[in-house]
C-alpha cells in the first residue's frame, strides 16, 4: 500500500562534496564460527586490535566511535580505553553498515572527528539467535522472519517476470565458489552444485536453505578517516568515492510490492557522486541476506533491466575468473560470514588493496557495493591514484 | 482446531477497533477524509497526509492473491501442528495489502491474481482472525 510518497530526485549531476575525502586506514576481522568462550564486546575488541595494527595506530588514536550489535557503546569504549568526541551505537539491522559508515563520514568531513573506529561485533550463533517468532503485526497469522519476507517478494517477482528458483542458484554457487577460496569463510572446502540449491530443505518456500544467510560469530571493523591523514598511514588508503541513499518506509508493514526497485534506482546517483562509472568498476559486494535480493540489487542499479536479473546471472556472470562481475569475493552472508554488510565491505577494500590472494580481482581499480532494503544504499570505494 | 493455538494479536489504542469489528465478522479499515484512500495496520493519523483525519469504514473483504509463502520452520509454538502452512498477501479492492491465511483451499491451488473473500473461522481466545478462500465459495 504505498501511499504515492514522492521519492527524493536523485541529485544527478549535481557535485557532491564528499567525493574521495574520506578513505579507510584500516580493516580487521576475526575468526568467523561459533564461538562460545568470547562474547561480541570480546569479538569486537579482536577485530578493533586487527584493525588498528593494520592502520599502525593506537586506541588513543581513535577521537570517534561507532559500535553496531555490541550491547554498549559505553562498556566498549571503557574496555579499549578510548574516550572518543564523536560516539553512536547503531541499530541492528544490517543496511546500518552503510548508515554507520555514511555516519563516520559525515563525521570526519565536518570535523567533529578525525579518526574514527567503527565496530561490528555478533555472537549470534553461539546465543543461537533466532531471527523470527515474537510478537508482531503479523503473528497471528504465523507471518514471521526476513527470510519470510524475501520468499514473498521472489514469489511476485518469479510470477511477474518469470525468473525461477533455479536463477537463484547461479548466485549460491558462485558465493560459495568463492568461499571455496577463502580458507577463513565458515563454508571453505563445501563446494556445493546447482543440484544442491535445488534439492536443498525448503525453509520458507520458495526459498530454501542455500537461499539464506548463514548465522555465524564473528566481528569486524574499519578505520576511517579523511584521504589526507590516511596517505600518512600504514596501508594505501582506499577512497570512499560515492555514497547514495533513498529510503521508502511506505509498504505498510508487509513485505515491498517493487523489490524496493525504486529507490535502488535512486542510489544510481552513486555513479556521478563518485565521477565513477559502471564500466570503471571491476567488482561487486552486494548485500545477500538472501538469494533474491542481490538479483534485486542487480536490477535496481541498471546493470541489466528489471526482471531480467535470473538471465543476468546466469552463465557465471558472478563468478570470479569468468564473469564481468565478480559479486562477493569472500564468499558473501551466504557462504563466507554473516556479518551484515560490514564484512561484505571490508572485503571491497581487501579487494582494493591486493590482500586477496587466490580471490584476488585482477587490476581492480574500484569497488561498488549495493544493499537492497527500505534504506537503499550504494557505495563506490577505489584506490588512491 | 488449530486457529484457536495461534498467537494473540498485539492490541494497542489504533487497532482495538478493528480486532473488534472483527469479533463481529466485519473486515474494517481507517480511510483518509482528504483522500479517500484505505490505509492499513492501524495508526493515529493518515500517511497520505500525516494528519489524525480518518473514519473507519467496512471494507468489502475482497481483493487479490497478490503473493504467498510456505513455511516449513517452526517460529511459533502452537502452530507447529500446521506445518507446512501458507502465508497469503492479499491486496485488497480498498488497496491496502494483508498478509493472512487460506481457508478453504490448499496452498496447492493458489494462483497469483485469484479473486479471494474473507471469513472468520477462528482464532485464539477472544479473537476471531480474518482467513481468506475463494470468492464466490461458501464460507
Amino acid at each position: 500500500m504505498p501511499p504515492d510518497t514522492p521519492l527524493a530526485r536523485p541529485a544527478i549531476g549535481d557535485v557532491w562534496p564528499m567525493r574521495d575525502k574520506v578513505a579507510f586506514a584500516g580493516i580487521g576481522t576475526t575468526r568467523y564460527g561459533n564461538f562460545p568462550e568470547t562474547d561480541s564486546y570480546g569479538l569486537g575488541c579482536e577485530a578493533l586490535n586487527a584493525a588498528l595494527d593494520d592502520a599502525g595506530l593506537k586506541p588513543s588514536d581513535i577521537d570517534g566511535l561507532i559500535v553496531n550489535r555490541i550491547p554498549t557503546y559505553e562498556r566498549f569504549a571503557e574496555m579499549m580505553g578510548i574516550n572518543p568526541q564523536f560516539c553512536l551505537l547503531t541499530e541492528a539491522p544490517g543496511r546500518f553498515s552503510g548508515v554507520s559508515l555514511a555516519l563516520a563520514a559525515q563525521a570526519i568531513a565536518s570535523g567533529a572527528a578525525k579518526t574514527v573506529a567503527l565496530v561490528y561485533g555478533n555472537n549470534g550463533r553461539s546465543v543461537r539467535m533466532m531471527y523470527g517468532g515474537g510478537d508482531s503485526q503479523w503473528s497471528p497469522w504465523g507471518m514471521t522472519s526476513p527470510g519470510a519476507i524475501h520468499a514473498m517478494m521472489w514469489q511476485r517477482h518469479m510470477h511477474q517476470f518469470g525468473t525461477t528458483h533455479a536463477d537463484l542458484g547461479h548466485v549460491s554457487k558462485a558465493f560459495r565458489d568463492h568461499a571455496c577460496l577463502y580458507p577463513d569463510a565458515v563454508m571453505h572446502g563445501r563446494p556445493i552444485t546447482l543440484e544442491d540449491h535445488a534439492n536443498a530443505r525448503p525453509i520458507c518456500e520458495p526459498l530454501k536453505l542455500l537461499d539464506y544467510c548463514l548465522i555465524n560469530d564473528g566481528a569486524v571493523a574499519w578505520i576511517m578517516t579523511s584521504a589526507e591523514r590516511a596517505r600518512d598511514m600504514k596501508r594505501p588508503p582506499v577512497l570512499l568515492s560515492g555514497y547514495a541513499r533513498q529510503d521508502a518506509f511506505h509498504y505498510g508493514s508487509a513485505p515491498p510490492d517493487d523489490f524496493w526497485h525504486p529507490t535502488l534506482s535512486a542510489t544510481r546517483s552513486v555513479y556521478d557522486r563518485a565521477g565513477i562509472g559502471q564500466e570503471d568498476i571491476q567488482g561487486l559486494g552486494i548485500y545477500d541476506n538472501f538469494s533474491p535480493t542481490v538479483l534485486f540489487s542487480l536490477e535496481g542499479l541498471g546493470f541489466c533491466k528489471q526482471g531480467e536479473g535470473g538471465e543476468f546471472v546466469r552463465g557465471g556472470t558472478l563468478s570470479l575468473g569468468q564473469g564481468r562481475w565478480p559479486t562477493n569475493t569472500s564468499g558473501g552472508h551466504l557462504s563466507d560470514s554473516y556479518m551484515q554488510g560490514w564484512g561484505i565491505i571490508a572485503e571491497c577494500v581487501r579487494q582494493l588493496r591486493d590482500d586477496c590472494g587466490a580471490r584476488q580481482i585482477p587490476d581492480v581499480q574500484a569497488m561498488q557495493y549495493i544493499c537492497a532494503t527500505n534504506i537503499a544504499q550504494s557505495l563506490i570505494l577505489r584506490r588512491d591514484a | 482446531m488449530s486457529l484457536a493455538t495461534r498467537p494473540k494479536p498485539q492490541l494497542d489504542n489504533w487497532n482495538r477497533a478493528f480486532w473488534e469489528a472483527c469479533g463481529r465478522g466485519e473486515l474494517t479499515l481507517q480511510r483518509c477524509k482528504a483522500t479517500g484512500k484505505c490505509f492499513f495496520p492501524p495508526a493515529p493519523v493518515s500517511p497520505f497526509t500525516g494528519r489524525p483525519e480518518w473514519e473507519w469504514i467496512t471494507a468489502s473483504g475482497r481483493g487479490e492473491l497478490w503473493s504467498y509463502v510456505v513455511f516449513h520452520q517452526n517460529y511459533f509454538a502452537g502452530m507447529k501442528d500446521e506445518l507446512p502452512y501458507p502465508v497469503v498477501m492479499v491486496k485488497l479492492d480498498e488497496g491496502p495489502f494483508l498478509l493472512t491465511n487460506l481457508d478453504g483451499m490448499s496452498a496447492a491451488d493458489a494462483k497469483i491474481g485469484m479473486r479471494l473473500a474473507v471469513r472468520f473461522p477462528g482464532g485464539p481466545e477472544g479473537f476471531s482472525l480474518p482467513q481468506f478462500g475463494p470468492e464466490g465459495a461458501a464460507a
